[in-house]
């Protein structure tokens, strides 16, 4: 249970690296909400025996990284997190295609090249969708939603959402801590004890919630946060987006990897 | 369940994710009719609870795998089918950007499979028919077990269409659906006890929360029905769009493999196919499904023997392959010179102005 907690608190992690200032996390949110997924949808229309041919694609979070300054460590950490799953999916490649191939002097079966493209391309994306959140935020992505004209109501359900994350948090930390103290000598929960302690906290959370609502409403809320500074698509944001874009579609188009790597054989041979 | 993006072609997505755009405007009109003070926060709330519930991992019994409870059926009981929808939709949306769970782009991949079945097919027509005449323990313990093992089938088995239809994964559609089935048969039991050992509680303690849910909904006939055509339409819209965008990009295998390896011969590595068979005797639970043993050893034989004789054959066009490794090496090392060179340069302008 401690380790749910624990990782829920982490959330809050990504939203103080949000609010780090660097010349990415200044740019628009929604040029950056839109260059992520144009990202995304070009480094997933490659054929599945390409492996080579993603690698420069690397460049994007690492240029991101660096000039943002974002911990890599969080990130790699979230990313570790989910990768099994595609791991466990895509590590059945090799057993069912197993005909093979020679590059070289290297024999590989095709399995492991599609694994090798899934791996890839499961990294890449993983870390443009985490790198968005860490240098926008949520808040200003709602911000951007909001622009592309996706309802207020829904916009409000993923804030609210979000916020009440912690509310929860917060509400299965004393639950818990209530509990052992009672409980003193038992590890975790009694199972007789578990559909009461979840219709509990959905209870005690939902009671919160309504007085956080309610305080929320008093104070003026109507459906949307007002942040008081509204953002406009100023002329580098359009650079940034025209630059990234330009730079996926000439990769998408050329084989970068196999021009360098004939050059480089074609001056030393 | 999560599916993620390195499992989608983007064609599935694209389709997938109008066909969630389109159900997620309905729900939006839909629960605006109906809102009310207290169904905004109990939205976020429900959504807050599902998103940790979904987080937590338990072992399913005696496959040595793992898998994590949905909870679209008891947001759909707790909200409405619509309001369940939608809340499970920013669950999604969440996840995906902040733990990276589940893709951008397999985002309408993942809200049809754990929301649209559950919410929309499970909720109205098996769950409400349970506790249609008389809401009691043993009719929500009864509907939320049976609704959410159909639920559950629905979307493994559109999780399974969709990584096929991807076309990412090697897996046969046979024995990747004889995996997922039972897998989320085990799930969808547990979901359904969970889902009844809540609802039973807050129906007993507060049940002015559900009642509100469930009066305030109506699922005619008409809707659905005119929802599913919409959502075929825009499938098929976007499918077709998409698709006649992607055939200008043949994709073959012939023509990918020779421009990225120089070589189209190909041969089968026998070992592989063993330990696959002895892998498939071993998960003897799957009887009617596998390699008929007899065929794959003499296929082996001779797939020995061909393998055997084309070693002696040299790759056709080494030269390519090797300046693609190292044209890929090189790339590498350009990429991680540029993140290099730009810290430093922060650094450098970091230092400048603490003398400063």
């Amino acid at each position: 249970m401690s380790g749910i907690i624990n990782s829920l608190y982490n959330m809050r992690h990504m939203d103080d690296l949000a609010r780090r200032e660097s010349p990415i996390h200044s740019i628009h949110p929604l040029i950056k909400l839109i260059t992520t997924i144009v990202f995304i949808v070009v480094v997933m229309s490659f054929g599945r025996y390409e492996i080579v041919r993603l690698l420069p694609f690397f460049l994007y979070p690492v240029i991101i990284i660096a000039i943002s300054d974002v911990p890599k460590a969080p990130i790699f950490k979230r990313i570790l997190f989910v990768e099994p799953f595609i791991i466990g999916i895509g590590i059945l490649n090799p057993m069912f295609d197993s005909q093979t191939i020679h590059i070289g002097g290297i024999v590989l079966s095709r399995g492991w090249i599609t694994f090798g493209s899934i791996f890839v391309k499961s990294l890449l994306t993983i870390t443009a969708a985490l790198l968005l959140i860490a240098t926008t935020g949520i808040d200003r992505l709602a911000e951007a939603l909001r622009m592309l004209r996706v309802p207020r109501i829904f916009v409000l359900q993923l804030l609210l959402t979000y916020r009440y994350i912690s509310v929860l948090t917060d509400e299965v930390g004393r639950m818990t801590r209530a509990y052992t103290l009672r409980a003193p000598q038992q590890k975790g929960i009694h199972r007789k004890a578990w559909a009461s302690f979840a219709g509990q906290l959905l209870i005690r959370t939902f009671d919160r919630a309504q007085r956080v609502y309610h305080a929320m409403c008093a104070r003026g809320f109507a459906g949307e946060y007002n942040t008081g500074n509204a953002f406009s698509v100023r002329l580098r944001d359009c650079i940034y987006l025209v630059c990234w874009t330009l730079f996926f579609v000439i990769v998408r188009i050329l084989d970068i990897p196999v021009l360098i790597g004939s050059m480089i054989t074609g001056v030393v041979l | 369940m999560h599916m993620a993006d390195a499992l989608i072609s983007p064609l599935v997505g694209g389709a997938m994710v109008a066909a969630t755009t389109g159900a997620t405007a309905y729900s939006i009109k839909k629960v605006q009719n109906d809102m009310d003070e207290k169904k905004i926060p109990l939205m976020g709330v429900m959504g807050a609870f599902i998103f940790a519930v979904q987080m937590i991992n338990f072992s399913i019994p005696g496959t040595g795998s793992s898998g994590h409870l949905g909870g679209g059926l008891l947001l759909a009981i707790m909200l409405g089918p619509y309001g369940g929808f939608l809340t499970m939709a920013s669950i999604l949306l969440i996840q995906a950007l902040l733990f990276g769970d589940g893709g951008l782009l397999a985002y309408g991949c993942n809200v049809f499979n754990l929301g649209f079945y559950t919410c929309f097919i499970a909720y109205p027509l098996i769950y409400k028919a349970f506790v249609k005449k008389r809401v009691s323990p043993g009719t929500i313990m009864a509907g939320s077990l049976v609704s959410s093992i159909v639920g559950l089938q629905f979307g493994a088995l559109s999780v399974v269409f969709q990584t096929f239809l991807s076309g990412k994964t090697e897996l046969p559609i046979g024995t990747f659906i004889m995996f997922m089935q039972p897998i989320h048969l085990a799930i969808g039991i547990i979901e359904g006890v969970v889902t009844a050992a809540v609802v039973t509680f807050i129906w007993n303690s507060r049940p002015e929360i559900l009642d509100k849910a469930a009066s305030g909904e109506k699922l005619g006939e008409v809707p659905i029905k005119r929802t599913l055509i919409g959502l075929g339409a825009a499938v098929l819209i976007v499918g077709g769009i998409l698709s006649w965008f992607a055939s200008a990009n043949p994709d073959g295998l012939e023509w990918s493999m020779l421009k990225t390896f120089g070589k189209t011969e190909i041969e089968t590595n026998s070992d592989i196919h063993k330990i696959m068979s002895q892998v498939q005797s071993k998960t003897a639970q799957l009887p009617d499904y596998g390699f008929k043993s007899d065929d794959s050893v003499n296929t082996d034989k001779n797939e020995n023997e061909s393998s055997q004789a084309s070693e002696a054959w040299p790759a056709v066009n080494t030269g390519t392959s090797f300046s693609g490794i190292i044209g890929g090496a090189v790339t590498l090392g350009v990429v991680v010179l540029a993140g290099g060179i730009i810290s430093i340069i922060k650094r450098r302008k970091l230092n400048y102005k603490s003398r400063i």
